[in-house]
């Protein structure tokens, strides 16, 4: 079959999916963006976190016959490529600047995941970041130092909507359309 | 004259050099979805291979029938054992294993079939049609009976054995406490599955993109079965998500091969998380006794250990982990008298190998309660009596080794205990239920929950021991491009996560004074590295990119002393110049080098070690130890036997913190492994069949099962090791889990011997 959807503001379109893809694999396999990662493809680890029409789901478990028509935005769709070169968002910035990352194989996932959750709550205690994290496995960083990106990342976007210094405070709306 | 020692006495080369924490090189890659890692890997008119693999634990094989499978359309290839070209036998200690079964499989999970097709559900359909006629055996699954069992190789059950006698045999000691323990089967669960992407060269030969802990290793092996020389059988490192000793031994490397030297095409090959579970080998369960005595005063007097480790159907490192389990079996004490026995058996279990840790882990478990036990006993307290008993610098380990450099145990211990206390579970007032054992599960506001302390030392060898010819490999180039020195390391080691790509930058920055630093691709094209295991890279990788840096740096300031009227003398290399002894610059190196460049290669060890013997276990088998405790602080809710790990603290001895991130990165997630085996983390074997191989039934701590960690990290160097550094990567997993266990018997008063810890095991 044919699947035609929108990733990151860009229209896309596949031929030849077989009715048991999922939308992890049109990604990853069909439309050349393998951000999205498969460390389990059965729901289990957040790895593959996308918005699907602004709201967070498990590509794994996505038929990609249900995205046709819809709005996606994957890892991939978080930087801002209107800048040259492509600005990394706060998020990504502060995963980077507080240590986050070691293999990096659950970071697309956490930094949707992540993305997501200081969209609803901009200045989350820990025991909420702990709460909206748990669907996101890290098998490397015993999470410490996820918790510091997300606080740093919450701490800069807060200074920048108030401080006003022309970024988008809330980055990509989900399902943006540039 | 041009000894490492220059640039640190002229300080550090460079900013973002040693003891800095710079962005790593693949950062920006990663948080971007760019990097590729090998299941990203694609081609053009590639293919995606499949394994199919036995469903019986052990069974002879009576005939395979591919006809099926190889006329299903969009099928390319299907292979078996008889089209391995080469050796069908590979393994990292005895080549033991077949590429793919031939008349016997001997585990769940063995690899018997390979199919190519166009797409990997028409594979993985083609593959469900092969027939192979199984004549099924009763598997041995007890390895504590293994040896009396019908022999599963040709030389029989044992893999090896490992005894350390030390002082008097048969010692009295006023206060002697004894335990039982189990240790159960932990995965590694990186998050990055087996993958890769083997390339024909149209020619006989093949390019190989892989996830792996080890180039040159898999390289040989992926020759042998092949028939080919290391020249047609090039590796190159795909991105790593993840290893913790699962990817040391081959998991798609010769199936891969195979397949695209029989199709002429590239091939794709990634496993599912089902697949990962059988794909790769397993932490050793474990089964432990022990007897430890003191005299009244709290002074160990002996210790006697028996280790019986499962190595499953065939060999992988259980004989390196076996040396491991028994040498560092009886923790960072001073023992005048030891009897310790291990051995490792074959089974018919899913086979077992290096995990973070490796034999260590599961010798804390035991020799830890043993401490607890026997402090109960002495009415001492538990710290008091580790103090006691503390190794110290200058100690004698049981294998008769000295240590020969810091070995600040009693301190470790000592902070950790003196940490601020997280404040007492709540006992009136609104609850947050993310705070209690069971969590929004919501079976307790508090009722029938336990406070408990517990405190774990561990020591945990660093690199390669018993006299393996333990080396590493570096080039490093040293050229102007665009009027800026620039300086291009390349070693074939894995980078799998911990930073090792960070470091290599930052050595050379210091050693070098140069600010930008390439890591080139790890690949086959540069000697050996090592593995990526065993706490070793940033030691032995690290110490080959130092030596070779100031190999390049000797040839600049040879270059530099040949020139005419200098101001001053040569001594070395800062900020992109070359440097007199008070660190005055003399000439640039833009200007010096011009269009040439300096490019060195060279090996290096790290000292030697010697094989034990096989009687006593005496011999200096180790290179370096590293040592850390943790404190575990945990509620637990004693009715139903729920766990909340309140605080993890942990002190750790690093030497050198190369990269003081990337060491707290490596105390955290090696805390949290631990803690996830105490807690959770248990591959189900049942007569020889895994019964939870997924991410829904094995379970890993996610971000609401891990407390906070105070860590503190000291820094006595080891004169001995590059920089003075000490590997950082196992020790916090070797302390952390009996610390937990620890924790939890405070609270609940019961004596557990298992591990991972049961609800049942807490109600008692
Ligand atoms: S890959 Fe989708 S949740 Fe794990
Ligand atoms: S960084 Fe490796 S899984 Fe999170």
């Amino acid at each position: 079959m044919r699947v035609e959807l929108t990733v990151n503001g860009e229209p896309l379109l596949a031929d030849d999916v077989w009715e048991g893809e999922s939308l992890l694999y049109l990604l990853r396999e069909r439309l050349g963006l393998p951000g999205s990662k498969n460390a389990c493809e059965q729901g289990e680890c957040g790895s593959c976190t996308v918005y699907l029409d602004g709201v967070t789901v498990c590509a794994c478990l996505v038929a990609a016959g249900q995205a046709a028509g819809r709005q996606v935005v994957t890892v991939e769709g978080l930087t801002d490529r209107m800048t040259e070169p492509a600005a990394l968002h706060p998020i990504q910035q502060a995963f980077l600047d507080a240590g986050a990352v070691q293999c990096g194989f659950c970071t697309p996932g956490l930094l949707v995941a992540t993305h997501d959750l200081l969209a609803r709550l901009p200045a989350p205690t820990d025991e909420q970041v702990r709460e909206s994290l748990a669907g996101n496995l890290c098998r490397c960083t015993g999470y410490e130092k996820i918790l510091d990106a997300v606080r740093l990342a919450a701490g800069r976007l807060a200074a920048d909507a108030s401080g006003g210094h022309g970024r988008n405070a809330a980055g990509p709306k989900p399902g943006d359309q540039r | 004259m041009t000894g490492p020692a220059i640039t640190e006495q002229v300080g550090t080369g460079t900013a973002r050099g040693v003891g800095s924490s710079p962005a790593r090189p693949d950062g920006v890659l990663k948080v971007t979805g760019q990097f590729a890692y090998g299941s990203d890997l694609w081609m053009d008119g590639m293919l995606w291979g499949v394994t199919l693999r036995s469903p019986h634990p052990h069974a002879v094989i009576g005939s395979i029938d591919i006809s099926a499978a190889l006329a299903t359309p969009g099928v390319h290839a299907v292979l078996t054992h008889a089209d391995v070209p080469g050796r069908n036998l590979v393994g990292l200690e005895h080549a033991d294993q077949p590429v793919l079964a031939e008349s016997v499989v001997r585990y769940q999970g063995e690899p018997v079939a390979l199919v190519a097709a166009d797409h990997p559900e028409i594979a993985r359909r083609a593959a469900g049609r092969i027939v192979v006629d199984y004549q099924v055996l009763s598997p041995v699954s007890d390895p504590r009976t293994a040896l009396d069992a019908a022999p599963l190789h040709p030389g029989g059950n044992l893999v090896r054995r490992v005894k350390i006698r030390k002082g008097d045999p048969a010692p009295v000691a006023d206060v002697v406490v004894r335990g039982e323990y189990r240790v159960g089967m932990q995965d590694q669960a990186f998050l990055g599955p087996e993958s890769g992407l083997a390339i024909p060269d149209g020619e006989g030969g093949v390019d190989l993109h892989v996830a792996t802990q080890w180039l040159h290793v898999d390289q040989q092996q992926v020759c042998t079965a092949l028939g080919l020389t290391p020249d047609r059988v090039r590796l190159t490192l795909a991105g790593v998500g993840g290893a913790f000793g699962g990817r040391e031994d081959l998991s798609m490397h010769v199936h891969g091969c195979l397949l695209a030297l029989h199709t002429g095409k590239p091939i794709k090959m990634v496993y599912s998380r089902e697949e990962s579970f059988f794909g790769h080998v397993h932490r050793h369960p474990a089964w432990l006794q022990y007897e430890y005595g003191a005299d009244s005063s709290g002074a160990l007097v002996y210790a006697r250990g028996e280790i019986c480790l499962d190595g499953g159907a065939y060999a992988s490192s259980t004989g390196a982990v076996v040396a491991n389990a028994a040498t560092m079996g009886l923790g960072p004490y001073d023992i005048p008298n030891v009897h310790v026995d291990c051995y490792g058996v074959y089974t018919t279990n899913p086979p077992c190998g290096a995990m973070r840790g490796f034999g260590a882990v599961q010798a804390a478990f035991a020799y830890e309660a043993m401490m607890d036990k026997l402090a109960d006993a002495l009415q001492m307290d538990p710290v008091a009596l580790r103090i006691r008993n503390a190794m110290s610098e200058g100690s004698r380990v049981p294998t008769g080794q000295l240590v020969d450099s810091a070995a600040p145990v009693a301190e470790l211990i000592g902070r950790v205990r003196d940490l601020p206390q997280p404040p007492a579970p709540p006992t009136a007032g609104p609850v947050d239920l993310r705070q209690l054992p069971g969590g929004v599960g919501n079976t307790t506001h508090g009722e029938g929950v336990r406070r408990g302390v517990g405190y774990a030392v561990a020591y945990k060898n660093v690199a390669f021991s018993e006299g393996f010819d333990d080396h590493s490999t570096a080039r490093v180039r040293l050229e102007v491009a665009g009027g800026t020195p620039i300086v291009t390391v390349h070693t074939a080691a894995a980078e799998v996560g911990q930073g090792l790509v960070t470091v290599q930058q930052q050595i050379c920055r210091t050693e070098l004074g140069v600010d930008t630093v390439l890591v080139h691709p790890a690949d086959t094209t540069v000697g050996s590295a090592g593995s990526t295991s065993a706490s070793r890279q940033t030691y032995v990788t690290g110490g080959a990119v130092q030596h070779v840096c100031a190999l390049v740096r000797a040839r600049v300031l040879e270059l530099t002393a040949a020139l005419p009227d200098l101001p001053g003398t040569p001594v070395g290399l800062r900020d992109g110049a070359v440097v007199d002894a008070d660190g005055a610059a003399l000439i640039d190196l833009a200007e010096l080098l011009g269009d040439q460049a300096v490019e060195r290669t060279d090996e290096w060890r790290h000292r030697r070690t010697y094989p034990i013997d096989p009687e006593t276990g005496q011999g200096d088998a180790h290179v370096q130890y590293s040592f850390s405790a943790h404190r575990a602080v945990v509620d637990v809710d004693v009715e139903l036997g729920l766990v909340k790990v309140i605080e993890l603290a942990c002190a750790q001895d690093v030497g050198r913190a190369m990269n003081p991130d990337a060491v707290l990165g490596q105390i955290q997630g090696g805390s949290t492994q631990g803690m996830g085996l105490a807690l959770m983390e248990e591959i189900q074997v049942v007569d020889g069949k895994i019964v939870n191989p997924s991410f829904t039934d094995y379970l890993i701590p996610t971000i609401l099962d891990t407390p906070p960690m105070p860590i503190q990290v000291l820094e006595n160097p080891d004169p001995h090791a590059p920089f003075g550094l000490r590997g950082v990567g196992e020790a916090p997993t070797v302390s952390s889990g009996p610390a937990v266990l620890a924790a939890i018997r405070a609270a609940c008063g019961h004596d557990l011997t298992r591990v991972p810890v049961r609800p049942q095991d807490i109600i008692g």
